[in-house]
């Protein structure tokens, strides 16, 4: 049989298998099948592919797979629990980074082998200049999520003014270089110029979106880097590239559409406003009151009368590591009869689903996990809400104070449970600069501390 | 009539991805992105052509540079994700809820 056709029909076998691990994805009970059917056709994808004539030397590609496993493999299980917003940040940058890689080598291979009778299509130069501009902006866009996230530089947004004119020149600079590139192919600088300006672009296009936001960010530069590859598909005419990139294009639009909406959000609102950055003072209208503290022990006495408990955990908790400690607590407190429950908001951590991995890992049972809008209805019922390292995501003002920068934001709401802990390190505001009125309410109490901390002296309590 | 071809198989793709995705329970978000982020690797695929074709020095060295880099995202994206998922677990027995 022709190996050209076998590639293909091999291909459509992949694709067929990363549809279904999409799909398997997408109930935990068969996610982690999902996973491995579609490693499955990642992998027939890429042996059926040596087979193509065109490959002649094999040492290079062995090189780089064997150094490529082995930099994952350790990585992979390496990697805190903890980390994990990073680490999926790093590994998509590289995704970038490949697809600029291909599209440039198919572009050096399009140009020498182009003849004055068959010159390479402008259709094909094109999708080649797209696989360049976002594989780079991926690739620098994630390099730097992953310093924010990993907080090797400053997760606060930077802002200057202008910001946006000088994207969007940016933008305008590497499509002007691309189509002089185009109309004369025989000129590489303009080829380098447009590598550098989408490499620049990514760094621009990432600097202004706080800590906060990256779930958002993270998410979109998935979207991104599929994009990239279905643009590398187009420019070698590779199917698989495109089925493949265009999925995950998908997915990742999909899930950046869910996190806008858990924060009542534009898109565009949150790639370019800074969120954050400039300290909102809507506090002055508030009665604030005053906040009580308490101390462990007052607060074991509460949770041992209490017959329901809803834990409502954010970013706090990932970077106290109290998701085992707080495993215990649950543990304790059923024991004691009490019915433990989780609420977790859509955008609580850094990434999209970020407080259930970081519970997964602590054995909580995914089911006693809930979402805001199953948890909402019921929250009066709740004796004791104890809120981990969480503040916007269950800050009243969102439903009570319309000047608030987060009116509007769909929220947790805490403040209904009969009493409310919310273990904090201090009294700094959360990350959006808001004060959070619920700290003040007359059902609140404040634990001061690390969360960690403050944690394993109420299970102590306990013993 | 090649690039309509292609053209209609990625519109097809992304109307494909947006139905999958769609229902995915927010506790599965982030292995569905580091799957999916596994996926976009994809590109080693255009990358071996490259790396293996002995026309350029300098398409080798972008191949072989691209085979490195998606071999990671590959190999590291699905390994993380099985990891994770790994840890996925329904309550055992019937006490409480």
């Amino acid at each position: 049989m022709n190996t050209e056709i076998l590639i293909n029909l091999v291909y459509v076998v992949a694709a067929v298998l990363f549809i279904l691990g999409l799909k398997l994805l997408g109930s935990p009970a068969t996610a982690r099948k999902g996973n491995l059917v579609s490693s499955a056709g990642m992998f027939i994808a890429v042996v059926v592919t040596l087979l193509d004539q065109n490959i002649i030397e094999f040492q290079y590609i062995i090189v780089g797979i064997v150094i490529g496993t082995l930099i994952g493999t350790v990585v992979a299980r390496k990697v805190e629990m903890t980390s994990m917003p990073e680490m999926v940040a790093l590994f998509n940058g590289f995704g970038g980074l490949a697809s600029l890689f291909v599209g440039w080598a198919a572009l050096s291979i399009a140009l020498v082998t182009a003849t004055v009778i068959s010159p390479v299509s402008a259709f094909t130069l094109i999708t080649i200049f797209l696989s360049i501009l976002i594989g780079g902006l991926t690739f620098t866009g994630s390099l730097l999520a992953y310093g924010k996230l990993s907080e090797r530089i400053s997760g606060r947004p930077f802002v200057y003014s202008g910001q946006r004119i000088v994207n969007s020149a940016i933008l305008i600079a590497v499509v002007v270089c691309a189509g002089l590139f185009i109309q004369d192919p025989s000129d590489a600088n303009w080829l380098y110029l447009a590598v550098a300006l989408s490499l620049v672009l990514g760094v621009m296009f990432v600097l202004p979106i706080g800590g906060a936001d990256m779930p958002v960010v993270i998410s979109l530069l998935n979207s991104f880097s599929g994009i990239a590859a279905a643009a590398a598909g187009f420019a070698i005419g590779n199917i698989l590239l495109i089925v493949a990139g265009s999925l995950v294009g998908a997915s990742g639009i999909i899930l950046t559409n869910i996190m806008c909406k858990a924060m009542n959000r534009s898109l565009s609102n949150v790639l370019f406003s800074g969120f954050g950055a400039v300290k909102v003072s809507s506090a002055t209208e508030i009665e604030q009151g005053e906040v009580k503290p308490m101390s462990a022990e007052d607060a074991y006495y509460v949770l041992e009368a209490a017959t329901s408990v809803v834990v409502i955990p954010g970013y706090g908790m990932a970077v106290a590591q109290a998701q085992h400690v707080v495993k215990e607590l649950q543990e304790l407190l059923e024991e004691n009869g009490a019915e433990v429950v989780y609420a977790i908001h859509p955008v609580a951590g850094r990434m999209p689903g970020h407080m259930n991995v970081l519970l997964a890992e602590a054995d909580v049972p995914y089911d006693l996990l809930l979402e805001m809008d199953q948890i909402n209805p019921r929250m009066e019922t709740f004796d004791v809400a104890i809120i981990i390292g969480a503040n916007d995501v269950v800050n009243p003002a969102a439903r009570e104070i319309e000047s608030s920068p987060i009116y509007g934001m769909p929220v947790i709401n805490a403040d209904q449970a009969r009493t409310v802990f919310v273990l904090k390190r201090s009294m700094a505001s959360g990350f959006a600069g808001i004060d959070n009125p619920l700290f003040f309410k007359d059902n609140t109490r404040m634990l001061f501390g690390d969360a960690k901390e403050t944690l394993s002296n109420l299970v102590k309590s306990f013993d | 009539m090649e690039i309509v071809f292609l053209t209609f198989v990625f519109v097809l793709a992304i109307f494909l991805g947006f139905e999958l995705i769609n229902k995915v329970p927010s506790t599965l978000h982030t292995p569905l992105m580091s799957g999916s982020n596994a996926i976009s690797g994809i590109t080693l695929v255009g990358a071996l052509a490259s790396a293996g074709s002995a026309q350029q020095e300098i398409a080798t060295i972008l191949g072989t540079l691209a085979v490195a880099f998606a071999t990671i995202n590959v190999v590291g994206g699905y390994m993380v994700t099985d990891r994770m998922l790994a840890m996925f677990k329904k309550k055992e027995g019937g006490s409480g809820k």
